[in-house]
């Protein structure tokens, strides 16, 4: 689905926290998940923590929509 | 009993119209079997006709492949047959690439069986053997004689809807279709002998030969994220309570869009998860762990980006194909554009 | 390590008011066996019901099975499970080997499986071809999925020593001894044949319950090396949830494949040097921290050879890649053993990883192809979550009983440690 995304032109960004799997299949833009069960954020933190961190990376992934990429790249959260 | 009628594509050579420099020729319609189109009818036997052979020079068609399919495809229709047959094209490689694109084309829209043949490293072969069946011939047409009986056999088996066998049995190029079948030894046996092999310092050959992937170039990045549209994907399960679309909680054969308007976040009343590949205690709980709906309203709150798309799309991951991915980005893609989407995320569990 | 296996064929199943062996028959007393299982309070009813080759017979949604074992001597079944923890692996083991326990009852996730015991989809599970004891067992109402998945799978294994116990004092019919001795001794015995391993990957992705090892979550441990004979006195027990096809149930880890055809050869043309255990966690992290470590220990071993097998697909598919890689990295020669999920049509990618270092492969055969499930006489357990089983969809359940279904839906059909037959090749 990814590279479905990028082939009609919309930067995509995959986060995901099998990223071998991301880097295998061709994503361009990937940011790492916390966890296959809880992707964005952490379960195990308070709530105001838990949306703190997914908001973090939602971040990291919108730095990764406006970087341009000539490769696979990994944005580290 | 009426025969089974038959329409064959040659190229101008085959049909006896010069050659490279004739390769420029339009389509034209003969009645009734010619050029290798002789020796397959008398292999097809009583039972087939050849009601009629289509003509096309290679360049015509590969400068004018829309128009050239156009015309051949009227011509087809007209004489409506049970199966349609190119080539062979050996290793020619316009040639081979005029016989897989009109085969692909006649079984699209005629939903007939299609056949061709050429060698293996021809450029068409490629790009079409997982269309269709391709017989392997080899590299020049002084293998005609040989290839001729193999698609034979193999276009009756077509027409009568009877079981393809193995590449090896048919004479065909490997599709890359993977089909079951019970071996002499167990799978840990067979793995002991490999190994054993390799030890040798052979290299056996793998039951699976891993396959290249495709890479597509990533779009070019947005310029100002703060005017930006966005929108999120997911694989991982997210549907609304009760599932309306009943997507499936692996090897997912459909994708949902469900809206997000007048949603602060997602809310577990409103969504769940149905992923049959992750322990969804978690999700189940608080759905903004795959869909962050909460963090991106306060984003457009605090005008870090411009809006949300009002829906998501979303699909089960875990033992879904990646023909059925792509099929699903393929379909949901150019809808996000004409919606006016200018960026996607997409999350995976 | 030396394990005396000790066989004693069983040929049919029957009910009896107690429980013993005599001529092959297993006679169970069903009494008994619902006393057992109902003294844990999380389970409000239980019956037993028996599934012979042949019959008309589908069963669904079973969750395990499990070999009834018995030690003889040197120490007890299922370590840590049921029995104290304590070393195994040594002494004596007697199996009834051709019956199976089979835990059934409505489903904990999506990931239980189907059995039928004729008919046209009998042939894709080994447990169409054993003398079946199904436990069929009803959970107290609003119990949590956790405490349930606990309470079905110690029933299971509960049962299965409990039946183990009636092949305590027979005479089996064939004796197998296994041996592998410490590491420089095993390496001295047959110092001219190549150093073969086996690196065992544990289904650990948190789908409820995961596998464990001694009593041990597998997905808390780091990679170990064991004895391969442990494995046959239950040292490894499945508790989790993955895809019926690829659920390597405790029945397999008893008998599992890959050690006993690397016992086979074992001082003809290998030297089968130990079992090296690994897990399928769910974060990166863990990932890449357990490869290191079993390439590590491939190397620490001095192997020239190992098989790899995995537990499930898609992120476990990663972890497939990822061991390989660091095993092969350390010039191991690695041969690989999965199944294939490509989609119905058969052509997409079987794997959701892949390597170059993977480049010799055994296939257990393509999960997702549709299989019709002709309607049974006899239903044990329920059809009602077929649509919602992990190979079910919307439309699977047909009126008359029958199933139209992808494979995956069967349990073991194409488990990825080469037990069964099945296969695929490219057509």
């Amino acid at each position: 689905m990814v590279k479905e995304i990028d082939r009609v032109g919309i930067p995509v960004v995959h986060m995901c926290t099998v990223v071998p799997i991301s880097l295998t299949i061709g994503a361009n833009r990937i940011v790492p998940a916390t966890a296959i069960p809880y992707p964005l954020g952490d379960p195990h933190l308070s709530a105001d923590e838990d949306k703190a961190l997914r908001r973090k990376m939602v971040e990291k992934a919108l730095v990764a929509l406006q970087t341009e990429v000539s490769e696979q790249t990994v944005f580290e959260v | 009993m009426s025969k089974i009628k038959v329409v064959h594509y040659i190229n101008n050579f085959f049909a006896g119209i010069g050659g490279e420099e004739m390769a420029h020729v339009g389509v034209e319609r003969r009645v009734g079997p010619a050029g290798p189109g002789l020796g397959l009818a008398a292999a097809l036997g009583d039972e087939f006709e050849i009601v009629s052979t289509l003509v096309c020079g290679d360049n015509y068609f590969g400068e004018h492949t829309a128009d050239a399919v156009a015309e051949l495809l009227g011509y087809i229709r007209a004489d409506q047959p049970q199966l349609f047959i190119a080539g062979p094209a050996f290793n020619a490689g316009r040639y081979g690439f005029a016989c897989g694109t009109i085969c692909k084309a006649v079984a699209d829209d005629l939903a007939i069986p299609v056949l061709t043949a050429m060698y293996p490293e021809n450029p068409g072969a490629d790009a079409f053997k997982k269309h269709m069946i391709i017989i392997e011939t080899r590299n020049s047409a002084a293998d005609m004689r040989a290839a001729i009986p193999k698609m034979a056999a193999c276009a009756k088996k077509l027409a009568h809807g009877e079981e393809i066998g193995s590449p090896q049995e048919e004479g065909y190029i490997e599709r890359g279709i993977r089909v079951n079948y019970f071996a002499e030894k167990r799978g840990s046996e067979r793995a002991v002998e490999l190994l054993v092999q390799k030890m040798r310092g052979e290299q056996p050959v793998s039951e699976y030969p891993l396959p290249v992937i495709d890479r597509v170039e990533a779009a070019p990045a947005v310029k100002d994220i703060r005017k930006c549209k966005i929108a999120v994907v997911t694989s991982g399960g997210i549907v609304p309570t009760g599932n309306p679309d009943r997507i499936e909680s692996s090897s997912a054969s459909k994708y949902g869009k469900y809206s997000l308007e007048g949603m602060e976040r997602m809310d577990k009343k409103d969504f769940l998860s149905i992923h049959g590949g992750y322990d969804r205690t978690f999700i189940l709980e608080n759905p903004n762990l795959v869909i962050p709906l909460d963090v991106l309203r306060d984003l457009v709150k605090e005008g870090e980006i411009g809006e949300i798309a009002e829906y998501f799309i979303t699909t089960t991951g875990t033992g879904t194909s990646t023909g059925n991915a792509k099929k699903f980005g393929e379909d949901f893609a150019p809808k996000l554009k004409a919606d006016g989407v200018d960026a996607v995320l997409l999350t995976s569990t | 390590m030396k394990l005396e296996l000790g066989k004693i064929f069983i040929k049919d199943v029957q009910f009896a008011d107690h429980t013993y062996v005599d001529k092959g028959v297993l006679y169970v007393c069903a009494a008994e066996i619902e006393k057992l299982v109902l003294e844990d309070s999380h389970l409000i009813a239980c019956r037993v019901e028996l599934a012979h080759p042949g019959e008309s017979v589908r069963i669904a949604p079973v969750k395990d099975a499990i070999e009834p074992r018995v030690k003889v001597s040197g120490g007890q079944i299922f370590p840590g499970i049921i029995g104290k923890v304590n070393q195994v692996g040594c002494g004596r083991t007697h199996v009834l080997s051709g019956a199976v326990v089979l835990t059934v009852g409505r489903i904990v996730g999506f990931q239980e499986g189907l059995i039928d015991m004729s008919g046209p989809a009998a042939c894709y599970t080994p447990f169409s071809e054993t003398q079946n004891v199904c436990v069929v067992i009803e959970p107290r109402e609003g119990l949590e999925t956790h405490e349930y998945e606990t309470a079905g799978r110690l029933a299971g294994l509960k049962v299965a020593a409990y039946l183990g116990e009636a092949a305590r004092e027979l005479e089996p019919d064939e004796i197998t001894v296994y041996e592998t001795k410490p590491l420089l001794e095993q390496i001295a015995q047959y110092p001219d044949l190549p150093r073969v391993g086996y690196l065992h990957m544990l289904q650990s992705q948190g789908l409820l319950h995961d596998t464990y090892y001694y009593g041990v979550d597998a997905k808390q441990f780091l990679p170990t090396i064991m004895y391969p004979t442990e494995i046959m006195d239950g040292a490894i027990v499945s508790g989790n949830c993955v895809a019926p096809c690829d659920k390597v149930t405790t029945y397999h880890h008893l008998n599992n494949p890959v050690i006993e055809d690397l016992y086979k050869r074992h001082g003809k043309d290998i030297n089968f040097m130990g079992v090296i255990l690994t897990n399928e966690n769910v974060f990166l992290a863990d990932k890449i921290r357990c490869s290191d470590m079993t390439g590590k220990l491939a190397e620490y071993l001095g192997l020239q050879g190992i098989l790899i097998t995995e537990e499930g697909y898609g992120n476990p598919d990663t972890d497939l890649m990822m061991n390989c890689k660091s095993i092969a990295d350390k010039g191991v020669k690695v041969v690989l053993i999965t199944d294939e999920f490509p989609g119905r049509d058969g052509s997409s990618y079987s794997l959701a990883d892949s390597t170059p270092q993977a480049d010799t492969i055994v296939s257990c055969g393509n999960g997702n192809v549709i299989v019709n499930f002709p309607p049974m006489e006899r239903v044990i357990g329920t059809l009602d979550y077929v649509e919602m089983m992990i190979g079910g969809y919307d439309g699977s359940l047909h009126e008359d009983g029958s199933i139209e279904a992808e494979l995956q839906i069967v349990i073991a059909s194409t488990i990825a440690n080469g037990f069964n037959k099945l296969s695929a090749k490219g057509y």
